[in-house]
């Protein structure tokens, strides 16, 4: 669970998930991304890069970082849909997606 | 966990459709491309790819791939995908929009690729206002082979063959292709964009969607050229990188629209063929080359079902009539209704040299106009003999103009009929003639053709009629010649 989804505070606008299999740590995410909500990480991936990791907490869903990152699927960005309802159920399959992004 | 009263999270950006999700490229590593971290060609794909996927286009999608870095676009992108020789996309991807002009085709090439090897290709390509989409990924340098000088290169920059920089005296000044393209009359759209901030790669996400937007609505050419870094042979950090592109060859290479006829080409589409194409059923009215079956010809061609594969070649001096006689005998294949080819081969001279040609008739589709290996040589000289009698099937035939036939070319399983043609079509007033004497003796040899193509295809290849009499005159003499060679 990360801080901005703990009950009473206020929701996060974004979420950002990049998967450690398909980063190849060139930081160009990071270097991108206004709010500066991403990271290096210290582990090594399996193919030997150090990969970018989300802060957690700030993500905007401006989808910056996806654009200047050039592997195809490193990364995914989510963003806050506020009107659950009819339709919503693609976004629920997302947010489980994100949320087991998040936790791994 | 979002609770119960928090709102959701919807993907918006993620990987396009059109790439597939996994490459198949190398077991060990097929979640990843084989780009360099850092590298334009991943971000430049993954425009393409999405705009391709807003576009609604994947099933139509036909991507040319380069030679150099962006080689591989056939194991990313899950579209149609060609990889064209070293500068040719702009050729292949012609070909490709011309046969089938639904599909949307985007030749993908590097500044090596396009800019040095393949310039005479984009320019003509550009020039035909042809209805595709380029994306010129420049990085100033050959990158696959590491790091050779392009044309593209800046000046003053290293690489592996300008060790001390590029020297504008002697290595020239870096092709700006946007702006010698924007030149000519036929290009619908043209545009320099770069990588090198978050504000440039929007601006480029944008103009190649664009570009692909333009093709779909059938408004010409459209080139993008994406200034794009390579960290790798540049020698940098990927952000260093990045930085380049905006701080330094965003200097050589200015950004922008250079040429703009989408709004014009909306209304006159003036360059749109104003006669559809025509059908292929049509093609031999057009060529000149119809045929009426005239009579005589298919019914008593030859037995029915009985296999013909022909070899033949044919060598001789120039001026032999070596492609002629090479030439009447395709042309009557064709008229009997078999499938033939005729491929001559020459060396460089207008006049006398040496020249031979490849003859196929078969009831089946020929796979290669090629004669390696011939079931009937028809050699009208010595050194023609000798250069092909090698390579003549075992119970083949030469057909040797010669009184003798060298004994040392003599084997077994080698059929000859070797008589002196040109005296024999001196015989008969016209020393040129011989090659008709030899093509009659190859006729009665083979026995494949029915006479009435022969004279159907004299008819069309010899507009002289005296030589057409004359012809087969020594048509005649070359059957009488190997009747009697059996008699006797
Ligand atoms: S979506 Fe925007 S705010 Fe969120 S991590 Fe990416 S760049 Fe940063
Ligand atoms: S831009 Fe992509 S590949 Fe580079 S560090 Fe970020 S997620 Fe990894
Ligand atoms: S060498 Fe340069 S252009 Fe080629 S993959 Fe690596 S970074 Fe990209
Ligand atoms: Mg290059």
């Amino acid at each position: 669970m990360t801080e901005a989804d703990k009950p009473g505070q206020k929701q996060d606008r974004g979420r950002l998930c990049i998967d450690g299999e398909e980063c190849k740590g060139c930081g160009l995410c990071i270097e991108a991304c206004p709010p500066r909500v991403i990271a290096m990480s210290e582990p090594l991936n399996h193919y030997g890069y150090r990969t970018a990791i989300y802060a957690g907490a700030g993500c905007t869903g401006c989808g910056v970082c996806f654009m200047a990152c050039p592997e195809p699927g490193a990364i995914t960005v989510y963003r806050l849909v506020n009107a659950p309802g009819p339709g919503a159920r693609s976004a629920q399959v997302a947010v489980e997606e994100a949320s087991a992004c998040a936790g791994s | 966990m979002p609770t119960e009263s928090a709102g959701e999270y919807a993907p918006v950006q993620s990987r396009a459709r059109s790439f597939y999700g996994r490459y198949e490229r190398k077991e060990d590593l097929e979640h990843q491309t084989h780009f360099c971290p850092g590298c334009g060609h991943g971000i430049v794909h993954k425009m393409i790819a999405r705009a391709i996927d807003d576009l609604g286009v994947q099933d139509r999608t036909i991507m040319v791939g380069p030679v150099g870095c962006g080689v591989f676009t056939y194991y990313y992108f899950d579209v149609g995908n060609v990889q064209a020789a070293h500068g040719r996309a702009p050729a292949v991807a012609t070909a490709i929009k011309r046969s089938r002009p639904e599909s949307i085709v985007i030749g993908y090439q590097g500044d090596g690729d396009l800019s040095a090897i393949g310039a005479a290709e984009i320019l003509h390509a550009a020039n035909r206002g042809e209805n595709i989409t380029v994306v010129f990924v420049n990085n100033a340098i050959y990158s696959m082979t590491g790091g050779q000088a392009a044309p593209t290169t800046l000046v003053g920059m290293k690489s592996t063959t300008t060790p001390n920089g590029r020297n504008a005296a002697t290595e020239g000044y870096p092709l700006h292709v946007c702006e010698l393209l924007s030149t000519l009359q036929a290009p619908a759209y043209i545009e320099r964009v770069g990588l090198g901030d978050n504000k440039q790669i929007w601006q480029a996400a944008r103009a190649i969607r664009r570009a692909l937007a333009n093709q779909v609505h059938g408004l010409g050419f459209s080139l993008i050229e994406v200034l794009s870094p390579c960290p790798t042979i540049w020698k940098m950090t990927p952000v260093e990188a990045q930085r380049w592109v905006r701080g330094v060859m965003e200097n050589e290479f200015r950004l922008g629209v250079f040429c703009d006829r989408t709004n014009e080409r909306a209304v006159s589409a003036d360059l749109r063929p104003v006669t559809p194409d025509p059908a292929l059923d049509d093609l031999p009215r057009i060529l000149g080359v119809a045929r009426e079956r005239l009579p005589g010809s298919e019914a008593q061609a030859f037995t029915p079902g009985r296999e013909i594969d022909l070899e033949v070649r044919i060598a001789g001096f120039g001026g032999q009539g070596v492609l002629l006689l090479g030439e009447v005998l395709a042309e009557a294949g064709l008229d009997a209704g078999l499938e033939v080819s005729w491929l001559p081969s020459y060396g460089p001279e207008m006049r006398s040299g040496t020249s031979n040609c490849h003859v196929r008739l078969s009831r089946h589709a020929i796979d290669s106009p090629l004669v390696a290996s011939p079931v009937v040589l028809v050699a009208m000289n010595e050194p023609s003999l000798r250069k092909f009698d090698r390579s003549v099937r075992s119970g083949g035939w030469v057909i040797y103009n010669g009184r003798e036939f060298p004994a040392d070319c003599a084997r077994d399983g080698l059929n000859v009929l070797a008589r002196p043609f040109t005296e024999l079509a001196d015989e008969l007033g016209e020393k040129r003639a011989a090659n008709m004497v030899m093509l009659g003796a190859l006729l009665e040899i083979t026995g494949v053709l029915p006479q009435a193509s022969i004279d159907h295809a004299l008819a069309r290849l010899v507009k002289n009629p005296r030589w057409v009499e004359l012809d087969q005159r020594a048509l005649a003499r070359g059957r009488e010649l190997y009747q009697g060679s059996r008699e006797g």
